[in-house]
């Protein structure tokens, strides 16, 4: 009984510390001096700017990796082709790779001297402009849909959908009204995950951004450079901007997560 | 796809792969454009001066040191990250008490949470402000309190649902049999949670070693003593060497893809029962 009791207080208290006051003390920092000053500093332009760019690069950025996750999760799983293996592999390397190399990676094939640096003479800038932010955040956001779709058409199996093929519905009709209802509730996981990644993403943006303040700057980058600016209410009001994202996102989780209540 | 060769008709056959074709080719595309191409390009750049430019910038002192202090700081993390998730696992599946279901939710947090946020915070309740008076900043404990706050929910994630699915009469037969709840742990638990908890470990090493935002600003980045290797790339990126950037990046990308290698050979040893 001593036992258990001390397991559970042990879990407890190690989360406690590492987990909700940190995130407690966002609001209170933020809050102790009145709500009007926290509101100012969100609503400040440069503020408002980064969040309107995070939110518009996740809005490219979701629904390109949601679109193509599915395809490759249904190539992946569906199709035997040349090439599998080495496809499969790639998708998860994303998770593991550190975001700055990430970045760099897109600095060097962008960047002056690179392959693809000849781009920003012909007038197409991708480097230190929104271009590049984009690509940087597909890139880490990317193997969130493909991971959650897999397991799921895995699971289904085949007969539905060649019981739909043998009756004569079109590969598009089979995918609309059989494949994709079964998928859909790994598609929302995997879509709430990707939205969380790229909003929050961090170190691979910083270096393809150049961090130009008004114009590349995000709102994870506005934090770091409004705190090294020693404007503390300014980091600290957009940091409660993505903390609220983030407790939204947890809650989502719960609401969509695969298994239900099991897990 | 046999069947259903013989219902459609030749033509619709052939349209229908060709556009199954086309889609996989564009998907496929789509990846090497993101992650192919860009990680070319790095390995090539780290190269473009020759393997002893290569090697000069990987064992330059504060480089090399910046290595090692990731790869010591992580195995740390990743460690007490075993023991930790595996006891938060545990409780969250076969305890019960009030407020279990946000506690499990709140186990998600750290993959929400946009990494300079937990830096940020992490700094102002361990730092030079601390309400306790713990001040780790620019420490290499602050880097480890940093690590741990974002690994969390790697082994508590991987190891639940397995202990979720464990059979629990095998442990009352051990236990009628007069093994003690040690020794049930040990004999029967333990080696069934094995591969899940090395898997969340796994990941968790990986996201440590590679970990930047959370970082940057508690370690306070002193060369030599509390300056990791994302943070050195960085540096290396501001100060206008791309060369030394590139070399140490690709030491890092050969060890995700080692720890990718690993992980598929944990998930092989899992289900090797259901195959």
């Amino acid at each position: 009984m001593i036992g258990r009791y001390a397991l559970r207080f042990g879990a407890l208290g190690y989360l406690a510390f590492l987990l909700l006051l940190p995130v407690g003390l966002v609001f209170y920092r933020t809050f102790e001096h009145g709500v009007a000053p926290a509101w100012d500093a969100v609503t400040s332009p440069q503020a408002l700017h980064a969040l309107w760019l995070t939110l518009l690069i996740a809005a490219v950025a979701v629904p390109l990796n949601t679109l193509f996750g599915v395809t490759l999760a249904i190539s992946l799983v569906r199709h035997r082709f040349p090439g599998r293996g080495l496809v499969n592999a790639v998708v998860d390397l994303p998770v593991a790779l550190s975001p700055v190399v990430v970045g760099l990676s897109l600095y060097l094939l962008y960047g002056t001297g690179g392959w693809l640096g000849g781009l920003a003479g012909h007038g197409i800038k991708i480097l230190f402009a929104l271009p590049g932010m984009i690509l940087a955040t597909i890139f880490v956001s990317l193997p969130f849909v493909v991971r959650e779709v897999v397991p799921v058409l895995r699971e289904i199996g085949t007969d539905q959908e060649q019981a739909a093929e043998t009756l004569g519905a079109t590969p598009f009709t089979t995918f609309r009204r059989i494949t994709l209802p079964a998928i859909r509730w790994a598609v929302c996981y995997g879509v709430i995950l990707t939205t969380a990644r790229a909003i929050g993403e961090f170190g691979a943006v910083s270096i393809v951004s150049g961090r130009i303040e008004g114009k590349t700057e995000t709102l994870p980058l506005y934090v770091q450079s409004q705190f090294e600016g020693f404007n503390t209410t300014g980091a600290f009001a957009a940091s409660v901007v993505l903390a609220l994202i983030a407790l939204a996102t947890v809650v989502a989780m719960r609401m969509f997560r695969p298994g239900g209540e099991a897990s | 796809m046999g069947t259903s060769a013989v219902a459609l008709s030749r033509r619709e056959a052939v349209l229908s792969r060709a556009g199954g074709g086309i889609a996989r080719g564009i998907a496929i595309g789509y990846l090497s454009v993101i992650v192919l191409v860009p990680m070319a390009a790095l390995v090539w750049a780290s190269r473009s001066q020759g393997m002893g430019t290569f090697w000069n910038e990987v064992t330059k002192p504060e480089a090399w040191s910046a290595l090692k202090l990731t790869l010591g700081i992580s195995v740390l993390v990743a460690a007490f990250n075993a023991l930790t998730g595996t006891a938060i696992a545990w409780v969250l599946v076969r305890d019960s008490f009030p407020g279990k279901g946000f506690v499990n939710a709140v186990i998600d947090l750290p993959f929400a949470l946009p990494t300079i946020v937990a830096g940020l915070v992490l700094l102002e309740l361990y730092g030079p402000n601390s309400p306790f008076g713990v001040n780790l900043a620019f420490q290499r404990a602050g880097i480890v309190l940093a690590l741990l706050f974002v690994t969390l929910p790697f082994v508590v994630r991987a190891v639940q649902p397995v202990l979720l699915e464990l059979d629990r009469e095998m442990e009352e037969a051990a236990e009628s049999l007069g093994a003690g709840r040690f020794a049930v742990f040990r004999r029967i638990v333990f080696p069934n949670l094995l591969p899940a908890v090395l898997s969340g470990v796994a990941l968790a090493f990986a996201r440590a070693v590679g970990e930047f935002g959370s970082v940057v600003l508690i370690s306070g980045n002193i060369p030599f003593k509390t300056e990791v290797s994302s943070v050195y790339i960085a540096g290396q990126v501001e100060s206008d060497n791309p060369a030394g950037a590139a070399a140490v990046s690709v030491v890092l990308l050969l060890i995700s893809l080692a720890v990718l290698l690993l992980i598929g050979a944990f998930r092989h040893w899992r289900t090797r029962h259901d195959r």
